[in-house]
């Protein structure tokens, strides 16, 4: 239950893009439920232990990962809007 | 706390109060739009809001006396476990990446401005859509009463009413004060106020956050020190039940409990109806990817937070109430001037949240309760008056919270909300992705979670009540200690497919579904030349402005000008 399906949206087929859009949303539910992974003191940074700095870190980690999964679904919907199939996609939502 | 009024940080957290009340009364001329007295403009702010605004009123959501406040009380009590808050945030946005946007779309194109309008429409169903409004407006009230908490922390330790004064009304009048002011500008400019306020908010606790992340370590010797003190003071055994008080790594013991409340506020956030409300202010569909990329940042300053309570745990600060802790960090620590800056990043930092809470309440209230089931052709105008009483019944409803519930342990107020509101998420996020679910099997499955998380939480003794003294039980055939909140949405859920599957092979009547496939990825109608036809799609109520004019570059500018400041 802990993660939403990752490529479980829209009507065309599954696609690789949409496969490695998806392990980028769903690989930090596995890196931070798994909490036995990092319940740990050592090794310290900067005095920190383990337990929080790795925490932290993932918070940039999803944050990159979610920034792919993002490049990746607007590349596939620019590329959807380009196709003459859908005559529904519209506009330049994201013309910046 | 240390008697006396403290002067000069009284005076500087006053000036700041002053300046966002009159940011506040102001904020009702700020990006003035046609219609002023639509639910639209007052609850959504003409739904015109750009990437920017949209992260500082999501922010707004995030960011709250929880942070401040709550979360390093938590860790201030028992060490690790409060650090759950990091790892709930993180998977916030991955999650919110997968249904946000369809949200967004669907709201655009039906004109939805609550969840329970999104689920109305999708299901046809008045009963799971009352429901769902009913919920979150419960579930709001605990949070906003966190949000008073925190204030009521910071006045305490300046010396202003608080636990040191007996007579009640003195206790408490410097709260009221600022409760009326909060409920007086959110009435006179509704979400434009937070909105603008929160730019404040934001520069000064960023400003606050790192003076303290870098100043008080050094003041303490740095994190080896930090965290040696703080691991000794966490192990001293509590004399009453001869356990250490907390521990620097999550035990073996604890992991359950550290992850099921990590993901189970991360699944409820975005069923609370002010963060949705946030969600349906931006402009267009990608604003809330967008946001997912950068809203992270909020995320590492909520750690750094959080690592604040074991700052006060090394400085040796000692306090009844745990969520004074860090008010009292900061006093011991900063210059009193910057003490009154901290004080006012706290304060406002729960005002804003409090405010865009209530006026997400109302605004459901109004749609889904007044309008569906009162007065069912009620003008806008109706509307938004009733919008704004609400807000304001709604911010009484979390002061009986206050008043009702065991202040020392806040960020149970927030844990107790997420039990109830995750109850919503089967029959809004399912809703988004599929129309299988049958709307009797979400209603019987809400009905069961929420019945059995109050059950459990009614029946955790804290330490100092009987009753809803914790949010974390243990969970039936695992035996582990886990959150509430998640037992009961697995509950829900498990009675939503049963019984689906049992009134689809009876065949039980379906409801109306007003929604098509195609609504949940359309994006705004740009105001270009050629799009025209497609506004007709939208059945707005008549009450939108329809101006896709805004632009979102000039958005940026303004906000980069006004943190500048």
């Amino acid at each position: 239950m802990s993660a939403p399906p990752p490529t479980g949206k829209g009507h065309p087929a599954v696609t690789p893009a949409r496969i490695v859009a998806g392990l980028c949303l769903f690989a930090p539910f596995v890196g931070i439920l798994w909490v036995d992974s990092y319940a740990r003191i050592e090794p310290r940074l900067i005095g920190v232990p383990f337990f929080y700095w790795y925490q932290m870190l993932w918070v940039l980690v999803s944050a990159a990962l979610t920034m792919v999964a993002y490049r990746i679904v607007r590349r596939e919907q620019a590329g959807a809007r380009r196709a003459p199939a859908e005559p529904e996609a519209t506009g330049s939502g994201e013309a910046r | 706390m240390n008697g006396g009024v403290n002067g000069v940080a009284l005076a500087v957290f006053v000036f700041f109060f002053l300046l966002v009340t009159v940011m506040g009364f102001r904020a009702a001329r700020w990006r003035k739009a046609a219609d002023e007295h639509s639910l639209d403009e007052w609850g959504l702010g003409g739904r015109s809001f750009g990437t920017w605004i949209t992260w500082f009123l999501l922010g707004g959501d995030l960011y709250t006396a929880y942070t401040f406040v709550a979360v390093p009380a938590a860790i201030y009590a028992a060490g690790a476990s409060g650090f759950f808050a990091v790892p709930y945030t993180i998977l916030v946005y991955p999650l919110i990446f997968t249904f946000l946007p369809r949200l967004w779309s669907v709201s655009h194109r039906h004109g939805y401005v609550t969840t329970s309008d999104f689920v109305r429409g999708r299901f046809g169903s008045k009963g799971l859509s009352l429901a769902v409004a009913v919920t979150g407006i419960l579930a709001t009230m605990p949070y906003i009463a966190l949000q008073l908490v925190g204030i009521q922390a910071v006045l305490d330790v300046m010396g202003v009413g608080g636990s040191e004064s007996t007579h009640w009304f003195v206790k408490d009048l410097p709260l009221l004060i600022a409760f009326g002011v909060l409920a007086a500008y959110t009435y006179s400019s509704g979400l434009r106020a937070p909105a603008l306020i929160a730019f404040v908010k934001d520069a000064l606790i960023y400003l606050v956050i790192a003076v303290a992340i870098i100043y008080i370590p050094i003041k303490l010797g740095g994190f080896d020190d930090i965290f040696a003190k703080a691991g000794d003071a966490l192990s001293q055994k509590n004399p009453a039940t001869g356990k250490p008080r907390g521990e620097l790594a999550s035990g073996n013991q604890a992991q359950w409990a550290y992850g099921t409340l990590a993901i189970g506020s991360a699944l409820a956030l975005f069923m609370y109806p002010h963060s949705i409300t946030a969600t349906l202010s931006g402009k267009d569909r990608n604003v809330i990817r967008r946001n997912t990329t950068i809203l992270p940042l909020y995320s590492l300053m909520l750690g750094f937070l959080a690592l604040l309570g074991f700052m006060a745990l090394a400085a040796g600060i000692t306090v009844d109430n745990g969520q004074l802790a860090i008010p009292q960090l900061f006093e011991d620590m900063f210059p009193d001037w910057f003490t009154g800056v901290a004080f006012a990043a706290i304060g406002i930092g729960a005002l804003v949240p409090a405010a865009i809470m209530s006026i997400a309440a109302a605004n459901l209230f109004t749609r889904n309760i007044y309008k569906d089931f009162l007065k069912p052709h009620a003008t806008p105008a109706q509307e938004t008056k009733v919008s704004k009483l609400v807000s304001l019944l709604v911010k009484v409803g979390a002061l009986v919270f206050v008043l009702g519930m065991d202040k020392t342990v806040a960020i149970n107020f927030q844990l107790l909300g997420g039990i109830w509101i995750l109850q919503t998420f089967p029959a809004l996020v399912g809703g988004l992705f599929t129309r299988w679910f049958h709307r009797w099997a979400l209603l019987a499955g809400w009905a069961v979670g929420m019945v059995y998380g109050t059950v459990a939480a009614y029946g955790v003794a804290g330490p100092a009540q009987k009753h809803f003294g914790g949010s974390n039980a243990e969970i039936p055939g695992i035996g582990e200690t886990g959150y509430i909140g998640v037992t009961a949405f697995v509950l829900n859920v498990a009675v939503t497919v049963v019984l689906t599957l049992v009134l689809r092979a009876l065949k039980a009547p379906d409801g109306v579904d007003e929604t098509r496939p195609e609504d949940y990825t359309a994006d705004a109608v740009p105001a270009g030349p050629g799009s025209g036809d497609h506004d007709s799609a939208r059945d707005g109520n008549g009450a939108r402005n329809e101006d896709g004019t805004r632009d979102g570059d000039a958005d940026g500018a303004e906000v980069a000008a006004t943190t500048a400041n």
